[in-house]
């Protein structure tokens, strides 16, 4: 792993009311990183996305993206600096189009008129070029999760975060989506943050992998190792 | 075959005036979740306005413009400064505090305005079959309703509103504005308040000038269904024929009944309104 993260974490906490969800968490992601972030239900592994991304406020700690400060950003501000968040279920909108969907995606951006970044958005899902004008309703779930991550990539993102974009899918379209992940690390240099139920899945396909445990980074080391690694296995993982 | 015409003609020219009505409560509606129940004193409030400058300028059409700016600054007003604290507490006070708010205006206006009626000219006759004065409500209707309708299908601002209206947390991952769309919702939809004020509103002006049409423009709005634009000038329209009709052929006594009754049929075969989509909404 190279020395100066892209996306870095220093001791995050944050709290629902009482509750303190996220403890103390500090996590490095290095460019052109894929990572896993696992742990049970719980865990506190939507919420730090949430914190990320604005959408939740961190009570303490620092989130920096190539070192600008994006703690106290509100969510809208937060994907301009280029951290993008495709929330659990994707978070499509149903009552607008397929292309719609995407163009909103890209809409802050001052050169949203040009088609670059959507034909190449579109390149990447054969699937939805067919729909373009259909409404994103009739799109199957598998469908609609590469919609999600369409409309991220709209923003022309550094970081990807993803919050399980397993959730529902069939095995078999949950291993084309983490393929198309990693593809898009290794060609377009993005960086990626998988946050996954499926540890066995996306260990395999990551490069690194963060188990969390009742708010707090419990291990983390490279993928093949946590894999291999039977007692995390058995006491984070489930399998 | 001319009494039946005539009727038509009035039905659609006093439906325009409730379909404006319906869709300002509609827009508010869809981006929030809430009836807004103040949005006859902002109608209000702008006609006051209209009426003041008017007076003052002797201009009939400066007077109309001003109504439009006054209604549109009171509805983004009343969002940014009342409505979103609240609303953040619960929905259900949120609607309560508009209703709190149609009494404190309309009172507010009885004591700059004075509680009796005022004459209140306006730019057209009324007289006659299809008059100018109804001409004008119709076509100024259909033109806000279809500018409307394109600004929010065509342009990257409308794909935020209704971003923003349908699913806010998505809007907001994707870098809108959430907050500042429903201000400008709130805008936008008493802009049209204002004008359906304006076509409601004389010959008379008194506080409680607006009270019956806010019943018919709710009625559309609820006919057409309350979140569908399309239904709301529908519904607006339906309504006006409807009374128009009743009054025409049964007797004006029963118009205001006939309102209930086309509520009450429509609500029996469609209960989410005319246009409105299955409420059943996959995730």
């Amino acid at each position: 792993m190279s020395t100066e993260p892209l996306l870095s974490v220093q001791g995050l906490t944050a709290h629902y009311g009482p509750v303190r969800v996220l403890d103390d968490v500090s996590l490095d992601v290095p460019d052109r990183g894929l990572c896993a972030v696992l742990g049970a239900n719980g865990a506190g592994k939507t919420t730090l996305l949430r914190t990320l991304t604005g959408l939740h406020r961190a009570t303490s700690g620092r989130v920096l993206l190539e070192g600008e400060d994006l703690t106290r950003l509100p969510a809208e501000k937060v994907i301009t600096r280029g951290l993008a968040h495709v929330p659990e279920g994707g978070g499509v909108i149903v009552e607008l189009t397929v292309e719609e969907n995407l163009r909103l995606g890209g809409l802050w951006r001052s050169d949203r008129r040009d088609r670059t970044t959507f034909d190449e958005v579109m390149d990447l899902f054969p699937p939805l070029v067919e729909r373009r004008t259909k409404s994103a309703s009739t799109l199957s779930g598998g469908e609609r999760q590469m919609l999600a991550i369409g409309r991220a990539l709209m923003a022309r993102p550094k970081v990807l975060l993803l919050d399980e974009p397993s959730l529902g899918l069939a095995p078999l379209i949950t291993k084309q989506i983490f393929t198309l992940l990693r593809d898009l690390r290794d060609h377009t240099g993005l960086t990626v943050v998988l946050v996954e139920q499926n540890a066995a899945g996306a260990l395999s396909v990551t490069d690194h992998g963060f188990v969390l445990n009742q708010g707090r980074v419990a291990t983390e080391g490279p993928s093949e190792g946590l894999l291999a690694d039977d007692r995390t296995r058995h006491a984070y993982l489930g399998f | 075959m001319t009494h039946f015409i005539n009727l038509t003609l009035n039905g659609l020219a006093s439906g325009a005036a409730y379909a404006a009505l319906a869709l300002s409560l509609v827009i508010i509606y869809q981006a929030t979740r809430l009836v807004n129940f103040a949005q006859p004193a902002l109608a209000l409030v702008a006609v006051y306005a209209a009426y003041t400058v008017t007076q003052l300028t002797g201009s009939y059409w400066i007077g109309f413009a001003s109504a439009l700016i006054v209604g549109m600054a009171a509805g983004a007003l009343v969002e940014r400064v009342i409505i979103r604290p609240i609303a953040k507490t619960s929905q259900l006070n949120a609607i309560i505090v508009t209703l709190g708010l149609l009494l404190v205006i309309q009172g507010g206006v009885g004591m700059v305005w004075g509680n009796e009626q005022h004459g209140f000219r306006y730019a057209f006759s009324y007289v006659g079959r299809f008059s100018p004065a109804d001409t004008f409500a119709l076509v100024s209707v259909g033109v806000v309703a279809l500018l409307l309708f394109a600004v929010y299908r065509f342009t990257p601002f409308g794909l935020r509103m209704r971003a923003a209206a349908f699913h806010p947390e998505s809007a907001r991952l994707s870098g809108v504005k959430v907050g500042l769309m429903l201000t400008a919702g709130w805008g936008i939809a008493s802009f049209i308040g204002a004008l359906a004020g304006m076509l409601a509103g004389p010959p008379f002006l008194s506080p409680n000038v607006f009270d019956v049409v806010f019943v018919f423009g709710i009625t559309a709005a609820v006919v057409g269904g309350l979140d569908n634009p399309f239904g709301a000038v529908i519904g607006g329209l339906l309504i006006g024929l409807g009374m128009s009709y009743v009054s025409g052929y049964l007797g004006p006594e029963l118009a205001t009944l006939s309102a209930l009754a086309i509520v009450v049929i429509v609500l029996s075969v469609r209960p989410d309104g005319i246009l409105s989509r299955p409420t059943a909404r996959k995730v």
